[in-house]
């Protein structure tokens, strides 16, 4: 049997008090795509930094072709050929892709000197590997994000890497880009390199890996071959417990419209049309999807529905008010007239992290925390607030003295969506309700959503994962370049089809229907 | 018409002579902020270089041993600044300030420990200066209309140091843009993830930028005591390294345009001196004080966006912490 590329034995990894990895084994076979799934925070990225040498374990052995290496720094890593393209490009954005590549290749001391060795290079690897094109002389910051990642890849692969790790690679990409990077990928395989995947998707786990390994808080739980595990055992294994995806099954009696947009359009600082002639009616009790690549105008729907912005042509309307930009309004006033906010950045918008959770839970609803006198919050009455908003929606630590900073993404974002639905709203806008949140909380977080939708709220769900919203939605609308290019059922939605939308193709639904 | 081109070559002359310590200081500034360490200490170690070197001088009786000894002190308090920012993480604009007083306050103690002359340093020989050379054929040339006035008085009669700053400008240049050093140090000022990713230390490219700071700011402070003075007079460097930083800011971190703020600066603070008492047509008699705000003004006028916005290198003040 040939040695594996890279066998980690019991590396362990302490932070403070927590236990990032603990005694992990891991074996990765030369020339295969191995996977490496596990919920935020069960120390895959920390295992990957330690194999790209930027930490250094605490305990455990490195073994890269049956040898034991030591792996003091990332320079040692690269002279041991581990490329590593990080989550967070670590591209310098002002500089031009090959500047970038020289960066780490130019040993002369002259720029010049090494200049057309590196442009040869680059030539040379882009003529060797299919779909690795790049233009070398363009400033980083100017290109497409899916040019960007593939620049890194270029990258870590430059240098003489034969092994590829990539973490969370698919984050910033559309689902094209991804499509295009997995292609890329395959075809390094099959020119040998060796690649270790870290996501937190089942489906690029189940599309592109030949192996894959389990990590849950720490410890790796379990090793499977692809072709021979399913999405739910590995979804119960990286949570520890049976978990079923929420689904919207229930038919939904759609009521009254209660919130209309008519033809807005917004344009923003730099003059660019962000949204352009959109129009969408909100009804009681049903989930409306929004579709899209982030970047198309969904995140400026959300500004102008929640009062954030004013359109610059075109109305909304909500419970009688009409809001045009000779009558424009302001969040406090969407809120009075009972529409809800979960803003997509929790972080930025929806939480002031170092302020204490009680704080946060009244922040927008300040009524509820005054008392007898109004001009005085009344700590005590946040605290009760928090604490049963905490209760309701199972936020953990239960602590309301806690700064919001001190909780997890899950929570925090339990935290935000229990205050905006305590508020009983009619309509509830929620963006990105579960990014960087664990799959034991998602599962929460969309019944929540469900049994809101149940009490007759209208919900508009923003979304750029494509799966969530193909399992909430009474009804989808794909949003494109600003505009809404097209609108199907949720139930039986076709993945393909709303792909095609998001990207688009403003027949798409009418052309699948004919086919089918 | 000669007597105005001579008259201009003097004004000329005497801009470049004032501007010299503010072209070494924003060099120095230059690297240091262009490998993302804010570099407002400028002045504190322009005072303690120029401090030193006219003790120095004063003791040894050599220009040259003023000289390195400027460079030392200058570096020492790159050091200082560095161990506080990078090392340690500290805020850089609380440490430049730090320095700055420290600088105020130890040239005074010190000099008046060591010599009681109220702070100042003992007036130094012409041997104990860097004196003004005088280049090849100066008095032949100088008789030839224009030219001459122009190889004379403006070309020629200025100290090495003078002579030094302007090959600061090209030099920085180069090693900015054209070695694989500078490109690293570019690039930890703005993405020094990505240079740390690249198997490079950003600690050590920082602390190299430093200490290059600390040698141009010697040698600007050097200047000042032993080359365009005669001594160290106590606070001499009276704000030169904060025009310096307002020049490099001016010149949006870039060598030839910040050549040619610290040149603007320095013609503003050579015409302040002319134009004062001086009534002119129209305008009447302008105050030196506006003329001498002048550079703050334009700076704070570049800042708010007018003429072309400054972007300051990305991670301009941001400690780096290996973390993600």
């Amino acid at each position: 049997m040939r040695e594996p590329a890279v066998a980690l034995r019991g590396i362990t990894k302490v932070f403070g008090a927590v236990r990032a990895n603990d005694a992990v084994d891991l074996d990765v076979e030369e020339g295969t795509i191995h996977g490496i799934i596990g919920e935020n925070g069960a120390g895959k990225s920390t295992l990957v930094s330690i194999l790209s040498g930027h930490y250094r374990a605490d305990a455990g052995d490195i073994v890269l072709f049956g040898e034991t290496v030591k792996m003091a720094s990332s320079a040692d890593a690269i002279g041991h050929g581990i490329g590593m393209v990080h989550q967070h490009f670590m591209l310098v954005p002002n500089f031009t892709v090959l500047e970038n590549l020289m960066l780490g290749l130019a040993k002369a001391p002259l720029l010049a000197a090494s200049r057309e060795d590196v442009r040869r290079r680059l030539a040379e690897l882009t003529a060797a590997y299919d779909g690795l094109d790049v233009p070398a002389d363009a400033v980083v910051e100017d290109l497409p994000v899916g040019l960007q990642q593939r620049v890194e890849i270029i990258k870590a692969l430059i240098g003489g890497g034969r092994i590829l790790i990539l973490d969370e690679p698919t984050g910033v990409l559309t689902p094209d880009e991804t499509d295009q990077m997995f292609q890329s990928l395959l075809e390094l395989k099959r020119q040998g390199v060796t690649i270790i995947l870290i996501t937190h998707k089942l489906r690029e786990i189940m599309a592109i890996t030949d192996n894959v390994s389990v990590m849950r808080l720490g410890k790796m739980v379990a090793h499977r071959k692809t072709a021979e595990t399913t999405r739910e055992e590995l979804a119960e294994l990286m949570v520890g417990r049976t978990v079923e995806p929420v689904r919207n099954e229930a038919a939904a009696g759609a009521g009254e419209v209660v919130m209309a947009a008519r033809g807005i359009s917004l344009r923003d600082g730099a003059g660019t049309l962000r949204l352009d002639d959109v129009s969408l009616e909100l009804r009681a009790g049903e989930i409306v999807g929004i579709a899209g690549v982030a970047g198309n105008g969904q995140s400026e729907l959300l500004a102008v529905l929640a009062g954030l912005a004013t359109p610059e042509r075109g109305s909304v309307e909500i419970g009688g008010r009409v809001v045009t930009a000779a009558a424009p309004t302001d969040p406090r006033e969407m809120r009075a007239l009972g529409v809800a906010h979960v803003p997509e950045d929790r972080r930025r918008e929806g939480l002031v992290l170092p302020f204490e959770m009680s704080e946060n839970a009244v922040l927008g609803y300040l009524g509820q925390a005054r008392g007898s006198r109004p001009w005085l919050l009344r700590r005590s009455r946040m605290v009760g607030r928090c604490g049963e908003l905490m209760q309701r929606f199972d936020v953990r630590p239960p602590n309301p003295a806690l700064p919001a900073s001190g909780f997890s993404g899950g929570n925090q974002q339990k935290l935000v969506i229990a205050r905006e639905h305590g508020a009983r709203p009619r309509v509830m806008l929620v963006g990105q309700p579960t990014r960087g949140v664990d799959i034991g909380a998602i599962e929460f977080i969309h019944r929540q959503l469900l049994d809101l939708r149940d009490a007759g709220c209208a919900i508009l769900l923003v979304s750029v994962e494509l799966d969530e919203i193909l399992a909430l939605s009474d009804r989808i609308v794909a949003m494109n370049a600003g505009r809404i290019v097209g609108e199907v059922e949720g139930r039986g939605a076709d993945r393909r089809v709303v792909g095609l939308m998001m990207a688009g193709v403003r027949d798409a639904a009418a052309g699948a229907a004919v086919a089918s | 018409m000669a007597e105005i081109w001579l008259d201009a070559m003097q004004i000329l002359s005497s801009t470049l002579r004032l501007a010299t310590p503010l072209i070494l200081c924003a060099m120095a500034g230059m690297f240091s902020e262009r490998a993302g360490v804010v570099d407002i200490g400028l002045e504190g170690k322009l005072l303690m270089g120029a401090f030193a070197a006219g003790a120095v001088a004063f003791y040894t009786g050599s220009p040259w041993l003023g000289l390195f000894a400027a460079i030392l002190a200058g570096v020492a308090m790159g050091l200082l600044h560095g161990f506080a920012t990078i090392t340690h993480r500290g805020d850089q604009i609380v440490s430049g300030v730090a320095i700055n007083i420290l600088a105020s306050g130890f040239t005074i103690v010190i000099g008046i420990a060591l010599f009681a002359q109220g702070g100042q340093t003992p007036a130094l020989t012409r041997d104990e200066r860097f004196l003004p050379i005088h280049l090849p054929f100066a008095d032949t040339i100088g008789q030839v209309p224009f030219l001459g006035p122009f190889y004379e008085t403006l070309l020629s009669g200025h100290n090495i140091l003078v002579y030094a700053a302007l090959l600061s400008v090209p030099l920085a240049a180069f090693v900015l843009f054209a070695t694989s050093f500078g490109l690293r140090l570019r690039a930890a000022g703005e993405a020094p993830e990505a240079v740390d990713s690249a198997g490079y230390s950003v600690t050590f490219l920082r602390y190299r930028a430093v200490i290059i700071a600390g040698v141009l700011c010697g040698i600007a402070g050097a200047y000042l005591s032993i080359a365009h003075g005669g001594g160290f007079v106590r606070e001499m460097s009276a704000g030169k390294g904060y025009i310096a930083l307002a020049a490099l800011i001016f010149g949006k971190w870039r060598p030839v345009p910040t050549l040619l703020a610290c040149l603007l600066f320095g013609a503003l603070e050579s015409s302040a001196s002319r134009l004062s008492d001086v009534d002119l047509p129209l305008i009447g008699e302008i105050p030196v004080d506006i003329i001498l705000i002048a550079p703050y003004v334009l700076t704070v006028i570049l800042l708010a966006g007018f003429f072309g916005r400054a972007i300051p290198p990305r991670a301009l003040g941001i400690p780096y912490v290996k973390d993600r």
